[in-house]
């Protein structure tokens, strides 16, 4: 079967491997309804072994969803999805003994210090004794916890306390790791680091997933797939995705941008879309473009930028959608 | 099996000891009450040959259980969408022992609580002796898994910490009260007396009585009471696992 879901380009990845092995996930026509909501209307695609995937997406399009069928804690409706060739239905154990999740929300125990969550989390392993101190503590060192290890957790601050849930998933060594929304809440710093864990966990060959509003956060996995409304709509290397329509994004601001917008799609034959108060085009030469707009609409115009595509373009281009100004759906998923 | 389950109801006492409001709050409510009603109605109250500090004892004891198991079971709402609980349902740890290790630590919350509050015994004219402590201890023990089992069978239904409040106020509350740790049971009108029979707390209580009153008329026998609370504290747990269990979610 091929893992090829759109028309993007899937160029095979770095070399990381000697052995050629199987996708760590495989999920095909995936779908979850809550009530009459469809949160997953068939979704399907592969994560390769020891690659880095991101699930993109607004709040609400069922990257959540996804990820808690993928943890074992949401059966789906229809659909499959299995990890390392184990079935998430039909052998629940196997996928739970092969994955390491990190919740969004903290599952460490505040009135707990980050050696004991991390020994309270081996024994649901099976692991304990000194092989389990040591590991822990492995842990924490090579996520630099090592010297509040002794401290509750409610002491930590948003980071450090995130890299002991990193440090939590990853203790029985999983070869496959569920990330959902690593960054939120984290502050430019802390994301900094987050993005140097991720590399680690790359070199040491392990699979990530991992869930992240924050468009920008794709581009430091290997393949995105952008989930919007429970579907994908774009799946690829994010610089494939982002080269795909070989254009150049000119933003343009106006003071009259309605007016503006009619008045460029007119003279230049171009879709124009208006997102937060922004004109946007898509040129193939956003330079040469610019001083004949500017020319064109003398006083018009404000300010203009030409930048390449990003993700956020990508999800624009292909939802018709601004990414940002998506309000969060009406009736959320129970307790997300 | 075993493992995880020891493993989260020590983390249950851990967590308790480090808190001490908990610890506080657990201990001095049932005290406050049990004085307050019993100092209250004092010897307005004909029953058993004693005022009513006396009478009430026991049933505080189990009202402090309750409490605790309650406490336990909102803990169970919190942590399960976002939380510890989560992480140990995404575990390869048996439902079945998830089940043990939050039943036991409830339990044992329930125990290192109520046992304390049994020693005061003595001080109402009770007299303490070894057999009766034992005897005490093991129906605390029964009773203490019987509503932390209950608890969670709720718990584990409840979407919100609210509707769990429902449930307390309709099901753990009343179960309490016609336990015979307000009003005997022989005095009771006759309904209430099948309702008070119907309900496994009073064999748990009457246990307990039999236990530390020298002499009770308790309206069971004490190996009955012991037999009926027993496995009342094996179905709710059984029920727990099954509805775990049956919950793919």
């Amino acid at each position: 079967m091929s893992a090829a879901i759109t028309g993007c380009q899937v160029e095979p990845s770095r070399v990381q491997h000697d052995t050629v092995t199987g996708p760590a996930i495989v999920v095909r026509a995936l779908e979850r309804e809550f009530g009459e909501r469809k949160a997953l209307a068939g979704v399907s695609f592969e994560v390769r072994e020891g690659e880095i995937f991101g699930l993109l997406g607004p709040n609400g399009g069922g990257k959540t969803t996804l990820f808690r069928i993928l943890a074992t804690l949401l059966p789906p409706t229809r659909g499959t999805a299995a990890i390392l060739g184990h079935d998430v239905v039909a052998d629940p154990a196997a996928v739970r003994r092969a994955i390491g999740v990190v919740f969004q929300a903290t599952s460490t125990d505040k009135k707990l210090t980050s050696l004991e969550n991390l020994i309270y989390q081996g024994h649901m392993y099976g692991m304990s004794g000194a092989p389990l101190r040591k590991r822990a503590m492995e842990l924490l060192e090579r996520f630099g916890v090592a010297d509040r290890a002794g401290e509750y957790c409610e002491k930590l601050s948003g980071g450090l306390r995130r890299r002991v849930e990193i440090a939590k998933g990853l203790l029985h060594g999983p070869k496959v790791l569920l990330l959902d929304e690593p960054s939120a809440g984290l502050d430019p710093g802390a994301r900094r680091e987050l993005r140097e864990v991720l590399e680690g966990l790359k070199k040491d060959g392990t699979t990530v997933l991992l869930t992240t509003h924050f468009m920008e956060e794709g581009a430091m996995a290997d393949r995105v797939a952008i989930l919007d409304r429970g579907l994908i709509v774009a799946l690829g290397k994010p610089e494939s995705l982002c080269a795909e329509s070989g254009t150049d994004v000119v933003s343009i601001r106006s003071r009259d941008p309605g007016k503006l917008r009619d008045a460029i799609a007119a003279k230049f034959q171009a879709p124009v879309s208006l997102l937060d108060g922004q004109l946007r085009v898509e040129r193939s030469r956003g330079h040469e473009f610019v001083p004949q707009l500017v020319e064109s609409f003398p006083g018009q115009v404000e300010a203009v930028t030409v930048a390449k595509p990003t993700l956020e373009d990508v999800f624009v281009r292909k939802t018709g959608r601004s990414f940002v100004e998506e309000p969060a759906p009406a009736a959320p998923k129970k307790g997300h | 099996m075993l493992l995880p389950a020891f493993s989260l109801a020590k983390r249950e006492l851990v967590r308790f000891f480090r808190q001490r409001g908990r610890v506080i709050g657990a201990l001095a409510t049932p005290v406050m009450f049990w004085l307050i009603m019993g100092s209250g109605i004092g010897r307005s109250f004909a029953g058993e040959g004693g005022d009513y500090l006396k009478y009430a004892f026991a049933g505080t004891t189990t009202m402090i259980l309750l409490f605790t198991s309650i406490f336990a079971s909102i803990s169970i709402i919190e942590d399960r969408r976002e939380g510890f609980l989560q992480s140990v349902l995404a575990s390869p740890a048996p439902r079945a022992s998830i089940v043990l290790g939050k039943v036991l630590g409830g339990t044992a919350l329930g125990f290192v609580q109520a046992f304390p509050f049994l020693l005061l015994a003595p001080t109402v004219g009770l007299p303490l002796t070894a057999i009766g402590l034992a005897a005490g201890a093991a129906s605390l023990a029964l009773t203490s898994f019987f509503l932390s089992s209950v608890g969670f069978f709720f718990a584990w239904r409840s979407e919100s910490v609210a509707g769990f409040h429902g449930i307390m106020n309709v099901v753990l509350m009343p179960m309490w009260l016609i336990s015979g740790a307000l009003f005997p049971l022989d005095g009771a009108r006759s309904w209430m007396g099948y309702a008070m029979r119907a309900n496994p707390l009073t064999y748990g209580l009457s246990a307990l009585k039999s236990a530390i009153i020298p002499g009770a008329h308790e309206p069971f026998r004490m190996a009955t009471s012991f037999a009926v609370i027993a496995c009342c504290a094996a179905g709710a747990f059984v029920a727990c696992s099954v509805s775990v269990k049956g919950d793919k979610a």
